[in-house]
């Protein structure tokens, strides 16, 4: 099976984010970056298919030149090879933008396969993997927990909402947005870190792949969200906090 | 019609009457008409329960080979809905649903669904969450096209029913079995659910702060001094540290408890679509700008290894 991992690179979860002098984004100059989590669990559902039936695992990134570093951890952890968009205005790119600059990537590998994640930790679109599909005319799945091969394509378990799964089966080629949690995620091993910087990581820009920016879709403005409650914070060392909020929860909001 | 067409989901009345109120402010801020349309039968709910307000005129989208969902054949129906009605606004409820087939539909007009919006103001603009809930962005729609949106659960008030008369079209889209691609099998549950966490009057819900399964017991013993329920959100039912039936959130459980705790959970939107129903919200947290605070009554900032011990000290001393 060819598989592509289509990832992204996304502020660290615990970064404290501000916003930028625009206005329209946040500060990046002191994030730390790492791989998106659905992203990871996309590609460790793409190893463990490699694993089982051979084949080549390709991961796919677009974003400016630090997107390398999540490239070569993907690469360290079994990915086979890369291709890298190399774009600085990746925010100026509405989904649709995004999803053309992959297709027009993926298009001439004519994987079997194509996983990412069911959305970004940043931008939280979720439409990305099914833009992709849209733009190859391939069928596509999203939430997906578990692909399972078949003789004419795939069988997955897709997540519902409220505790619900059902299992759809799909001709390949197609595209799959996979949930987090269906898999345990793998570390990279020395040995694989070794063999990451031999791996080959072929560099394309946005004109080479002759996608333009013109978004339908523009983000004017970022602002941090509105209180929707008066959260009242208890001061002091733990044991004072602790006991000042048992006295509220007893007499002021009366649920003990 | 160049108005606004709120598309609503049968069986999920709650967030598709939200939709539809939501679909009232656009067409208010924009004074453009209102319709509405579902795929299914006639006589649903989502017809009948909107009689009385705008709109007054819907579509009830029939075809046997939309008996179940699939996203080639509501990708297929509602492109043809929309050429046919030719709206300036698409509105939808953000259901998993949607999130599966809107963006596919969007991009087949050269367009981009705006996802998962929580306002609207003049202009109009539609707000919507980033990071995690840590920032709020307010997006604009530009050029021709229709303007595809979803809307958030519990982002607007549904309005209440009125009686009123209500004209429904019919609308059958042409469609053949090679257009779908996919076979979808019946819905199920992993397990049967042992834990029901809807009708708990407290819970204590743990989340990714507390790092280590090995840690768990910690909040267990609160949860035990406090006689309430232990709960997750999604990464540590992910990690299997404990069971998926104690997850809350969207795809969990959605809860309403009288006393709901968060320990260590940051509160990404998906973690709060299944709790900010409840009476009273705790929020124990390292980090201030945790978007958990936001919807909390009474929070704690600090590390909940000191805080959660020093509380289960503190409730067991109030009961002496």
């Amino acid at each position: 099976m060819k598989i592509i991992v289509a990832i992204k690179q996304v502020p660290e979860r615990d970064a404290q984010v501000r916003i930028d002098a625009s206005g329209k984004w946040i500060e990046e100059s002191d994030l730390q970056f790492a791989l998106n989590e659905s992203d990871a669990y996309a590609l460790e559902e793409a190893l463990q298919l490699k694993e089982k039936h051979g084949g080549e695992v390709i991961v796919v990134s677009a974003g400016p030149e630090r997107v390398g570093t999540t490239i070569r951890e993907a690469l360290a952890k079994g990915a086979d090879r890369a291709i890298q968009i190399v774009c600085d205005d990746l925010g100026a790119r509405d989904a649709l933008g995004v999803a053309r600059l992959l297709a027009a990537a993926v298009k001439p590998e004519n994987p079997d396969l194509i996983l990412t994640g069911l959305q970004s930790e940043d931008l939280g679109l979720g439409q990305t993997g099914v833009i992709v599909a849209e733009l190859l005319g391939l069928p596509h799945a999203t939430l997906i927990l578990h692909v399972e091969k078949t003789e004419t394509g795939v069988t997955v378990k897709r997540e519902l909402e409220e505790g619900w799964f059902q299992t759809i089966e799909l001709p390949t080629p197609v595209v799959l947005t996979i949930q987090s949690g269906g898999n345990k995620l793998r570390y990279a091993t020395l040995m694989g870190i070794k063999r990451a910087k031999t791996k080959e990581v072929r560099q394309l820009t946005a004109e080479e792949l002759g996608v333009d920016a013109a978004p339908t879709v523009v983000l004017e403005q970022v602002a941090l969200p509105q209180k929707q409650k008066s959260t009242q914070i208890l001061p002091g060392s733990p044991k004072e906090a602790a006991t000042a909020l048992v006295e509220k929860l007893k007499f002021e909001a009366r649920v003990l | 019609m160049s108005g606004v067409l709120v598309v609503q989901e049968a069986g999920r009345n709650r967030i598709s009457f939200e939709a539809l109120a939501a679909g009232r402010v656009l067409a208010n801020l924009t004074g453009l008409s209102l319709e509405t349309a579902a795929v299914g039968d006639p006589n649903a709910d989502v017809f009948v329960e909107t009689s009385g307000l705008p709109p007054a005129t819907a579509h009830a989208v029939q075809h046997p080979l939309l008996q179940h969902y699939t996203s080639d054949g509501y990708v297929l129906a509602f492109e043809q809905l929309i050429r046919k009605l030719q709206p300036s606004y698409v509105v939808f409820p953000h259901t998993y649903q949607v999130r599966d087939f809107v963006p596919r539909l969007a991009a087949r007009f050269g367009q981009v669904l705006i996802g998962d919006v929580t306002a609207m103001n003049s202009g109009p603009t539609f707000e919507r969450q980033l990071f995690q809930g840590k920032m709020n962005a307010t997006y604009r729609h530009q050029g021709d096209g229709p303007c595809f949106l979803s809307i958030q659960s519990g982002a607007f008030r549904q309005d209440p029913p009125t009686a009123g008369e209500f004209t429904i079209y019919h609308f059958v889209p042409e469609l053949s079995a090679t257009d779908i691609r996919t076979n979808p099998g019946q819905p199920f549950r992993a397990s049967s659910q042992t834990v029901d966490l809807s009708s708990a009057q407290r819970i204590v819900s743990v989340g990714r702060g507390i790092k280590e399964a090995e840690n768990i017991p910690l909040v267990q013993e609160l949860a035990t001094a406090l006689g309430a329920e232990l709960a997750a959100s999604r990464p540590i039912c992910d990690n299997g540290w404990l069971p998926l039936e104690r997850q809350v959130g969207s795809s969990g459980q959605t809860v309403a408890p009288k006393l709901y705790l968060a320990v260590g959970i940051s509160g990404a939107i998906q973690h709060l679509v299944g709790m900010k129903g409840s009476q009273c919200v705790v929020a124990i947290n390292k980090d201030p700008e945790a978007p958990i605070f936001e919807v909390a009554d009474y929070g704690i900032v600090g590390d909940l290894f000191e805080v959660v011990p020093a509380l289960t000290a503190a409730v067991k001393a109030a009961k002496e």
